[in-house]
């Protein structure tokens, strides 16, 4: 046992979402687990209203929002990867 | 916000034929993440993975994945799909369809290649109805429940498909739904490894079809009620995990055993009987 602080290590992600593709079923709204994300007031071009993360720095990359996904609009990469 | 990265499955679809069909809050592009992870964590081999559907909504799946792709005749993804197995016994091949498709018109072919343990992955989106042509009753629409041709609710009592799997001799069946993403990625990634008749159902949203005439809201709500009513059994009795209407839901792997397939009960025979005159059939050369 020492008296050094622990740093706890998390997860972190970037959010990925081609506003396009999105025709606002809100799945990954609703079961993102840390509540990163919420439905943007802007229409996309289908006239849907797409995800935008509203928490970015909470994201775990756990990529839930991947998963649940049924347009292939949004994912997320860890921090540290390349664009 | 945009991006210019591509998204993790893109290479595993034909995106060419995107956008797809299938309606807001459908689940079925939720089962197509699933399956493509699925395909990514169990290092399956592109080349020999083929993937049949018949008609309907989940039916275009295989139009949409970039794999040796056949997109068949109504109720006949089955049958296309074990002459494809027995004509190349090195594929590994699976069936995605719907419901309606497999479990109805195929539903005799789904019956048979159970029965003489094919060797194939089956995956059947149930959404309770045929979706592309209309809203009908299918075989597993619940008691109760109306459909464009059950206008006063259905009165025919259902199959519940891992029974009906099980009692015909699958030797892998589990039930998923579109709200367990993990574990469904998981459960065809082990199925992917397997041999025999496997089967795979996954029930899933159709708010324009199904839940429009039960006003079951749109596809949010419907995920919801699956997040809530599902219950996790692993090993439970087939018998019983009947589903209701909008009722609990039995979900986990309820069968998981050994048996012979077919090719390998044709060839112990055919060697018990011709003896060193019979050369094992490994398949079209
Ligand atoms: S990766 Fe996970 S934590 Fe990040 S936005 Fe998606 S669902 Fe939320
Ligand atoms: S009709 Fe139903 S199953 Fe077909 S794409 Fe629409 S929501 Fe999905």
């Amino acid at each position: 046992m020492t008296d050094k602080p622990v740093s706890v290590k998390r997860a972190r992600g970037k959010v990925h979402i081609l506003d396009d593709r999105c025709k606002g079923c809100a799945f990954c709204v609703e079961f993102c687990p840390v509540k990163a994300l919420a439905l943007s007031l802007e229409f996309n071009k289908k006239g849907y209203h797409p995800p935008q993360a509203v928490k970015p720095d909470a994201c775990t990359n756990c990529n839930l929002c991947f998963m649940y996904c049924p347009e292939f609009a949004i994912w997320s990469t860890k921090i540290g990867d390349k664009e | 916000m945009t991006t210019t990265q591509a998204h993790p499955i893109e290479y595993l679809l034909r995106m060419d034929r995107m956008p797809h069909i299938w309606c807001p809050g459908c689940g079925i592009g939720v089962t197509v993440n699933c399956f493509a992870r699925a395909l990514q964590d169990s290092k399956a081999d592109l080349d020999k993975t083929v993937i049949v559907s018949g008609i309907g909504c989940t039916g275009r799946v295989a139009g949409y994945l970039k794999l040796d792709s056949f997109h068949t005749t109504h109720g006949r993804a089955i049958p296309f799909a074990t002459g494809l197995k027995l004509a190349n016994p090195e594929l590994n091949v699976v069936v995605y369809s719907g419901d309606g498709d497999l479990t109805a018109i195929g539903g005799n072919h789904f019956i048979h290649a159970a029965r003489r343990n094919i060797d194939m992955l089956v995956i059947c989106v149930n959404n309770f109805t045929y979706g592309m042509t209309g809203g009908q009753l299918t075989p597993t629409t619940p008691y109760s429940a109306v459909a464009s041709t059950a206008p006063y609710g259905s009165f025919e009592k259902t199959f519940s498909l891992p029974f009906l799997a099980d009692s015909c001799g699958a030797v892998y069946v589990a039930r998923w739904t579109t709200f367990h993403v993990r574990q469904l990625a998981r459960c065809m990634a082990e199925a992917f490894t397997k041999r025999g008749f496997r089967f795979i159902e996954i029930i899933s949203p159709c708010p324009t079809l199904y839940q429009r005439r039960n006003k079951l809201g749109d596809g949010l709500s419907f995920m919801k009620y699956l997040k809530e009513s599902s219950e996790c059994k692993d090993g439970a009795d087939t018998r019983a995990v009947a589903l209701d209407f909008q009722g609990k839901i039995i979900v986990g792997k309820f069968v998981d055993r050994d048996q012979p397939t077919w090719l390998d009960d044709m060839n112990r025979r055919y060697r018990e009987k011709l003896g060193d005159k019979y050369e094992e059939y490994k398949g079209i050369k």
